[in-house]
């Protein structure tokens, strides 16, 4: 049973420019007596707030929101990729996030290592690998190409890759940002069917969007996002209009 | 559509995450969520190795000798140090060559490794903002990268030995909890180097310049009976304990007990230091890339 729950989590981003990031600069800043000054205004982004979330096997979230609303970061955090300042977020179950299209590819290597790197971080044995890469082989179209550096494919070569790589692997929890949308239309109705399956599969999405088709379709509660903090939750009809229209429902 | 059945794609299970800054219990929190870390980190040990080989894989890409190309310029350097060094010191090249070879491999693995270390975190910056992967990884990643590299310049190390007919016998295994020490402290310098340095982005040359000057002031080059009662100071240097108890045995001497002692404090005092540092920083790690 997959499970989502987040208690009051809070995330805070430094902002490190110029001398923040330089030791000696920090060193003489506490030496001349400047570093408590320094530390109280130090300044941060308020990128979430307060934000309290439960989510079961079966529940479809979409979440919506302007730029800078704190979609991709609460992705981000409930992937475990940023820990947050406080509250606290229990995930239970497997975990995949289609965050950002290259999802720390090495470009140097070949299509193929990268396969190799991605089963291994996903605790996969060796015929496991060799099942994904085959599948991904298949999928992606890149004939011999899986063999080259992935630095000398085409940004289409390159989305079909990642996200082959990305769908092969099917969890319990998948997040999602809206980038799988992306490459050649003769690709999308196969990579659509495709992410079908993956989504069908899941016990709980998680998709993050500008695009209101997509959400309708697919999600079944919308959280609108602003400013870090949920402005509406609710069955994603609703939620979807009032967003649209702009503002919140009268009581 | 049968790449997409089911039973042929890879079905992921477990693996829960649970994260939280409560304010009571966050101390041990801390310290148990480190420690998961590692112990995560070295179940995916298959991932660490692989990557730390195809580092060396793509560093020696399209270059006829491979990593060769390290041992080679190592039994240069030896050759040349030696025959400088042997002249100005006045040594005997038959029992300097062979200190030699041993103390500059062991030195350039030493000092590979620390500066390596430093970008420990920074060089997997893309990795670490788009999966959550435990940080040992990373180190277990440069660490294994400083293995191989030392293991292709170890052929100098038995030529010269062969050179000269030298063979520590039995005595040499001595050498292997030296070893073990030289691991743990790596995996620490990693650590503890790579989280300071995601945050500061000045201390690499930093660094750098320490190794320069601990290379000069560790009998590396020179031999620490060379400098008699004016040694005094040498237990100072953790470097030179680190280097005598690995070193001695596989010339055929057993280290001293206070080499030993030594070496052991030292590494206990910097496995704990980073120990300390990483389970503080860990959770920020990812905002500092």
């Amino acid at each position: 049973m997959a499970r989502i729950r987040i208690e009051n989590v809070s995330v805070d981003f430094p902002l490190f420019h110029g001398s923040a990031r330089s030791l000696k600069k920090t060193v003489m800043a506490a030496a001349s007596g400047r570093l408590g000054e320094d530390k109280r205004q130090r300044r941060v982004v308020k990128a979430l707030r307060d934000l309290n979330i439960e989510l079961g096997s079966g529940d479809r979230l979409g979440l919506i929101g302007t730029n800078g609303a704190g979609k991709t970061t609460l992705l981000r955090t409930i992937a475990g990729i940023y820990e947050p300042v406080m509250g606290r977020i229990r995930v239970e179950g497997s975990l995949n996030a289609l965050l950002d299209p290259q999802m720390g590819m090495n470009m140097d290597l070949t299509g193929r290592e990268n396969i190799m790197l991605r089963g291994l971080y996903n605790g996969l044995c060796k015929a496991q690998i060799e099942t994904l890469e085959d599948d991904v082989q298949e999928f992606a179209e890149l004939g011999e190409f899986l063999d080259l550096p992935v630095r000398f494919y085409s940004s289409g070569m390159l989305i079909r890759l990642a996200f082959s790589l990305a769908t092969a692997i099917r969890p319990q929890v998948l997040l999602m940002d809206e980038w799988f949308m992306a490459g050649d239309v003769n690709f999308l109705a196969k990579a659509r069917e495709r992410l079908e399956s993956v989504v069908r599969g899941a016990e709980i999405l998680v998709l993050s969007s500008h695009q209101t088709g997509a959400v309708l379709e697919w999600c079944t509660r919308v959280i609108w996002m602003d400013h870090g903090r949920v402005r509406m939750d609710g069955p994603a009809p609703e939620v979807m209009a009032c967003y649209l229209a702009g503002k919140l429902p009268p009581h | 559509m049968d790449a997409l059945s089911p039973s042929t794609l890879p079905r992921l299970h477990g693996s829960a995450i649970d994260i939280g800054a409560d304010s009571e219990a966050t101390h041990r929190e801390r310290h148990a969520l480190a420690w998961a870390d590692v112990a995560a980190g070295a179940r995916l040990w298959r991932l660490g190795v692989t990557l730390a080989w195809l580092d060396i894989k793509l560093k020696y890409r399209g270059s006829m000798l491979g990593p060769f190309w390290l041992t080679i310029s190592t039994g240069v350097m030896v050759a040349a140090m030696g025959g400088l060094y042997g002249t100005l010191f006045h040594m005997d090249l038959k029992t300097y060559l062979p200190f030699l070879a041993l103390s500059l491999v062991m030195w350039n693995a030493m000092s590979g490794l620390v500066t390596d270390a430093c970008t420990t975190f920074t060089q997997s910056e893309g990795t670490i903002r788009s999966v959550r992967m435990p940080f040992f990884v990373h180190g277990l990643r440069v660490v294994v990268r400083s293995v191989i590299s030392f293991l292709h310049n170890v052929p100098v190390i038995l030529a010269v030995f062969a050179i000269f007919s030298i063979w520590p016998g039995a005595t040499g295994l001595l050498c292997l909890p030296g070893l073990v020490l030289w691991t743990l402290d790596a995996f620490a310098a990693c650590m503890l180097l790579g989280c300071f340095c995601a945050r500061f982005r000045d201390i690499p040359p930093i660094v750098g310049s320490v190794m320069q000057i601990a290379f000069f002031v560790t009998p590396v080059v020179w031999r620490p009976d060379q400098l008699g009662a004016k040694g005094w100071w040498l237990p100072f240097n953790p470097f030179d304990a680190l280097m005598e108890v690995a070193r001695a045995p596989l010339l055929g001497i057993v280290p001293g007990p206070d080499a030993w002692a030594l070496a052991v404090l030292y590494s206990a005092a910097f496995c704990a230091i980073s120990w300390l540092l990483f389970a503080r920083v860990r959770g920020r790690l990812a905002y500092w890339m």
